[in-house]
């Protein structure tokens, strides 16, 4: 009973934040801004998600694979942010009117 | 004009929660489910709208991670654990296509 109360708790709260992230990728102004809210917010959503279907199976296959399916999460999802928000900066898109510092490109610009 | 935007999305996702989980009739997991569809819906628009092609890698990035907590409530669903296996192979083949996407965004070869 508690344990079924826990687990639906984690799976509210993921799904909450995955919606949230995903408004967060309709609404922000600039490309950055987009990756930072989506980013974040869908693998906290999605890694609590499966946490909550794991407090509900408790130590079987489903279970494990679903630990598995978090690992693969928190180590695959930040570096593909890294990578796409660098490629984009090098790619030359600009950053929104009301953004106030750009540090990479400072030190870019340092660096030559 | 802005107004009418903040109007328009808000009745449609007000619209949405209303018929979802007060007149739809199914078990707790199906709603849920609907409402990451519904998620990934406007996924899918950013990535037709998007102005760069910068959005449109982040928009495919963020579409696989909602499908794994997808599979995971639709395992959870059916009560069977071959779902996460696909979560599972989705994940990885996700962050090798957003690594190789963004490659190709920057300029370089893929056997660079």
């Amino acid at each position: 009973m508690i344990r079924t109360l826990i687990g639906m708790a984690f799976i509210l709260i993921g799904v909450t934040f995955d919606f949230l992230g995903v408004l967060g990728l309709v609404r922000l102004p600039d490309v950055y801004n987009r990756l930072q809210a989506a980013t974040k917010c869908v693998t906290f959503g999605s890694a609590g998600l499966l946490f909550g279907v794991f407090i509900l199976q408790g130590f079987n296959s489903f279970g494990f694979k679903v630990l598995l399916g978090i690992a693969f999460i928190f180590l695959t999802s930040p570096v593909a942010a890294h990578v796409i928000a660098r490629a984009a900066h090098r790619s030359g898109i600009k950053l929104t009117k009301e953004s106030v510092v750009d540090q990479y490109q400072e030190d870019h610009e340092l660096k030559e | 004009m802005r107004i009418l935007r903040w109007v328009i999305g808000l009745v449609l996702i007000g619209a949405f929660m209303y018929a979802n989980f007060f007149i739809y009739t199914a078990s707790i997991y199906v709603k849920l489910i609907n409402v990451i569809l519904f998620s990934a819906l406007f996924v899918i628009y950013r990535v037709i709208v998007g102005p760069t092609a910068a959005d449109r890698i982040v928009a495919v990035d963020i579409l696989g991670i909602l499908i794994i907590g997808m599979l995971a409530l639709l395992g959870l669903n059916y009560d069977q654990s071959f779902f996460m296996d696909i979560g599972l192979i989705w994940a990885l083949l996700s962050f090798i296509a957003s690594l190789a996407f963004a490659k190709v965004l920057e300029g370089r070869s893929l056997d660079d």
